[in-house]
Formats: structure tokens, sequence, C-alpha cells
């Protein structure tokens, strides 16, 4: 099986940098649990020079009485080059995601990237606290694995409405990180809690920095305690997009900055922004 | 080989595809080598700086897509210190379009924009004209010569006239652009319109009403873009819905001399460069030496002859 850059980029432009449009064959395209599925597409080493919290721009198909247009950005759950492949798990959200779910084994996609903005690692950074809830976690798994790679000490508070939404686990937990879960029906997961359970990481081992995506509340709640240890952070940002290359400024969010409030495209200079100048919606 | 290249007034261009303002950005050159289009055209821009509209900006209708970006700008400054020089690097030829709240203030822009490294202007005349009462210079005849007159006087390069489709008085309008000192007309731009989510019962842009763009728009602009070309002695430059290159051969067939691809590129980023590709395949395969042998070779009189009607109900 082989998957199809359809136009080569010019060479002037670093390796890093180039975005392909590519017609990528699906692997599996299976369901995880009630909620989540996962997809392994075929994909050309070109395509998977990525960096951990980057996505793809996916072209849904249109099947099944789903006729989505634009379309849907996905953040990378894997990418290996040394196998060819391109993951992503998503939920079943609206019309786009319900055509995806129809894929077979087999057949075509078009997608888009890799774009945007990444994570950042820092050198001196030694313990990684990485907390998201649900699908954000599929955004922080290439993280997890890049930190492993780099050697750091990797903790992962993984919260989700019940134990069997819990996801990715076992996946954090092969790649040696500590694993915390809290849940909804466990009465674990509320906020006072997950306070207590960060303090306590900071006292026992220290955190250097923290990771998160997707919730309001949890960004709320890490820049409070990111502001009162002096922990730097990173967020991934979600935001409707029509293009995801930063033409049709379609996907500004606010940000604090110093000259004030300013406008930034969360496809081009995010997903991934700092934990701080986020603002909560 | 066949001869893609045309002619927009002095302009020659290499080939007749370019990218419709909005949808095109520096951006792109992770994506495709920009040399290969025929002209690049900028996002609109302001002289001062503006933050665009509230989100959602954008949603999805039946295969389209409408928008209320709200020409987000960095201000004219900006822009010449910055992307001016970067789009130097390349040879296609750089279009700015501009807009401006009132006429005065257009014309100011226009002069200011006037300078090394533009090869031509893109005057958006269907934005909301603050004098009057927010309706889009180029809705009304009067208003586009008006406008076009003050714009003409304020500089020496090319002027593009971007007509609306929100108009009823489309071959009017155009020959008042074309009177007022137009070098070619661009139609069309976006169709307003509306759409609302039946469950919150809220309407689904933040800025409630938009424009449409996509495959949807094609008809009514190529609609315009024939009717203009019958109206005027000017270039005509079709924009609206291209998708595919069928869609960029009607639009040539039509009277256009060149086309503007705006939706598609969000859809998918190469299809500028495919198209360039299928045209010349197209004109290779039909024996066609150039395509300025297209343009405006629509058969329109022998179809007059053979239009039936349908008989009107007792």
């Amino acid at each position: 099986m082989t998957a199809a850059v359809l136009h080569v980029t010019p060479d002037s432009i670093p390796a890093n940098e180039r975005v392909f449009e590519s017609e990528c064959l699906v692997k599996s395209n299976t369901p995880v649990n009630n909620d989540y599925r996962l997809l392994i597409l075929d994909a050309p080493a070109e395509i998977l020079n990525c960096t951990p919290g980057q996505f793809f721009h996916i072209q849904c198909p249109v099947r099944g009485g789903h006729h989505p247009y634009l379309r849907r950005p996905m953040s990378i759950y894997g990418y290996f080059p040394e196998k060819g492949e391109l993951q992503f798990l998503y939920k079943i959200a609206g019309e786009g995601t319900a055509a995806l779910a129809e894929l077979k084994t087999g057949e075509s996609l078009n997608v888009v990237g890799p774009l945007g903005q990444g994570f950042h690692i820092a050198d001196n950074w030694q313990n990684l606290l990485l907390l998201a809830r649900g699908v954000g976690l599929a955004t922080l798994a290439p993280l997890a694995l890049e930190a492993q790679r780099l050697g750091k000490k990797l903790t992962a508070i993984c919260s989700a409405r019940s134990p069997e939404l819990l996801m990715s686990i076992d996946y954090f937990r092969d790649l040696g990180a500590e694993i915390i879960t809290v849940t909804d029906s466990e009465g674990t997961s509320d906020l006072a809690h997950l306070q207590g359970v960060i303090e306590g990481l900071i006292a026992d081992q220290g955190i250097d920095a923290f990771y998160t995506c997707g919730s309001n509340r949890l960004l709320k709640l890490l820049q409070e305690i990111g502001a009162k240890h002096g922990i730097p952070g990173e967020i991934a940002l979600e935001q409707q997009m029509a293009c995801g290359l930063g033409m049709c400024q379609c996907c500004v969010r606010s940000f604090r900055a110093e000259s004030g409030i300013v406008h930034k495209r969360v496809c081009k200079e995010g997903p991934v922004f700092d934990l701080q100048e986020a603002m909560g919606w | 080989m066949v001869d893609l290249s045309v002619q927009i007034g002095d302009l020659c261009l290499k080939n007749p595809i370019m990218p419709a303002s909005g949808t095109f950005s520096e951006d792109l050159v992770t994506v495709f080598d920009l040399n290969l289009l025929g002209a690049l055209v900028t996002k609109t821009i302001t002289r001062g700086i503006r933050q665009g509209n509230p989100t959602p900006r954008v949603c999805e209708v039946s295969g389209s897509m409408l928008n209320s970006i709200g020409i987000p700008s960095k201000g004219v400054g900006q822009f010449i210190a910055n992307m001016v020089p970067f789009y130097q690097a390349y040879n296609s030829p750089l279009v700015v379009s501009i807009s401006g709240n009132t006429a005065d203030e257009f014309a100011r822009l226009c002069e200011e924009i006037s300078v090394p490294g533009v090869a031509a202007i893109e005057v958006n005349i269907s934005c909301p004209n603050i004098e009057e009462d927010g309706k889009a210079f180029a809705m009304r005849p009067a208003s586009t010569l008006d406008v076009m007159r003050k714009l003409r006087a304020a500089t020496d390069l090319p002027l593009w006239a971007k007509l609306t489709p929100n108009t009823g008085e489309t071959s009017d309008v155009a020959r008042a652009a074309e009177e007022g000192g137009a070098d070619a007309l661009v139609v069309s731009n976006t169709m307003l319109s509306m759409s609302i989510d039946v469950h919150s019962r809220k309407p689904r842009l933040g800025n409630l009403m938009g424009g449409l763009s996509g495959p949807s728009l094609k008809p009514i602009s190529l609609r315009m873009a024939y009717q203009c070309a019958k109206a005027v002695d000017i270039p005509v430059i079709g924009c609206g819905g291209i998708s595919t290159i069928d869609d960029v051969l009607e639009y040539l067939i039509a009277g256009a001399s060149a086309v503007q691809v705006g939706t598609a590129t969000f859809i998918h980023p190469t299809v500028m460069v495919q198209m360039i590709g299928e045209l010349e395949a197209y004109l290779r395969t039909h024996n066609i030496a150039s395509v300025r042998d297209l343009i405006g070779s629509v058969r329109d009189e022998e179809a007059a002859d053979t239009v039936v009607f349908m008989e009107a109900a007792p």
C-alpha cells in the first residue's frame, strides 16, 4: 500500500515547516470504547516530520448521508515515521466525524499537514505533569512519547466521566509515566481534589512544567497553581477552522499579552500556547 | 507548447489562475511555490488596525461556506514595511486588495499603497460604505462611479474593481466602474447570507450575517461575469465558487480573462496548482494554441435560438 503526496513543497522551506496535501490509505478504523475511535493511516514519510501537539486538517468523506464540506482539524494521536503510520483518536461529534467513522480499511483519506506549533520541552525541565480529560489525552500522547525519548520523568493525571472511559492509560504507563486517574463517578475529578493531588506532587517530587488540553476548568486550575509556584506550562487549544493554514483568520482567540488582549490564530500561532497567556472560555 | 498567458490591461500574467482575496496569504509558501500562480492577491487591508468580527466567523452550509471574518488588518504601514518586501521575492505580480469606510479614506489608502513592488490594486468596493448607511459602494452605479473616480485620481497603478453580487444592477454597476477608471473588474464577491441553528435558535455566525462562498455561489457569479463581459470593454476576472478545472473553463468561455480561486483552496490547498496543469492539458487535448482563444467563446447566439420557455400554468 502506498500513500501519495499531491504536491511537493518548495525546497527553500525547511523540512520541518513544510505542509503537504496527501492521500493516505486507511490501515484500520476501530472503536476504542463507546465514545472514541482510533484511525490508523498508512502515511508517507514526508508528512510524518511532526512535533507533538501539531494537527492535521482532514477532509472527511461524503458518506452515509453526511456531506461535510470544510475540513476538520484533528490533533495527532501518534506519528511513527519508521512504520509509515499516522494515528488519530476521535469522538463522533458531528457530521464530519460521523462520516469519518464510515471509512473502511484500504480506503483513501485526504489530509493536510502537519500544521501548527507544537509543545516545547525545555532542556532543564525534568519533571513533567500532563493533565487532561477525555480526548484531550489524545493530544498529549505524542508529547508523552517525546518526554520518554528525552529521558524526562512524566506524571499523567487522566480524567474522565467514569473508569471505563479512561483512555490510553496503558499507553502512558508503557512510556514509563506515573499514572493518576480521577473520575466523576468516583468523585475524584473535582477541582479541590485535583488541586490537592497536584500540590502534593509539587511538594513530593517537584514539577517543572504543566501540559494540558481542552478543558477550561483544568486551564484555570493549572494557571492558578502555576502562578502560585512559578511553574510554566502549555495548553493545546481547539477552535473552529476553515483553512488550517493561517489564511482565513477564522480561528482567532483572545490571549493576554504585555500590550493587552491580542488575537492569535489557533491554527498558525497555536494550537499550543503558553498556559498563562491563554484565556478561559 | 500551449500558451497560458493572459493580458489584464497592461499586466501580462503567465497564466489566468490566481487566488481570491481573503483565501491567500504568505502562509501558503509552506505548501507550494507561489511563482506558479498568475498573480498573488492579498487579503484586503485597511488603513488602520482592525480586529475583525466576533467568533464563530465561519459555518458550513450544504456544500458551501458562510463567513463573517470582518477584514482583520494590521494596517497599511505594517503591510508596506513587511509584506511588500516579502512578496518581492516572487515573480508573480502582487495585487493588493484594499478597502475603506468612506470614499475619501479609500482613496487615501489607494495612494498610500501605490509603492514599488505593488503591480495592481484590487479595490474591494463590495465592502460597506458608512456614508451610505452600510450599503456597499458597488450595490449602485452612482456610488460605484463616485468611489472609482476618487480611486482613479489617487493612483497610476492598474485598478481592479471587485464587484458585489448584492445588487440588482450588475451591468450598470460594471459600466460605472469602467467609466470611473477601472482597468479590470473582479466579478464577484461573497453573497450576503444567513444560517440559524434550529436547536439553539441562534444565528450560526457571531456577526449574524455573512458571505456565501463555495460551489453554491458559482452559477450566480458566472452569470454576473457573463453579463459584465458583455457590458464593458475592460477585462473581467471571474470569481465565485471555482472548485474544478471545469469551473475555470466555464468562466473563461463566459468571457472572463482570468479567474480567482477562493474557498476551494481551504478544502484543497494545492488546487490552484492542479488547475494550472489541468488547463494546459485541456488546451492540448482540444488543440487550442492559447488560452486567450477560449475567452468569451460561449456560443450564446446558438443557445438563444433554441431556448424553449415553459408554458405558464393556467
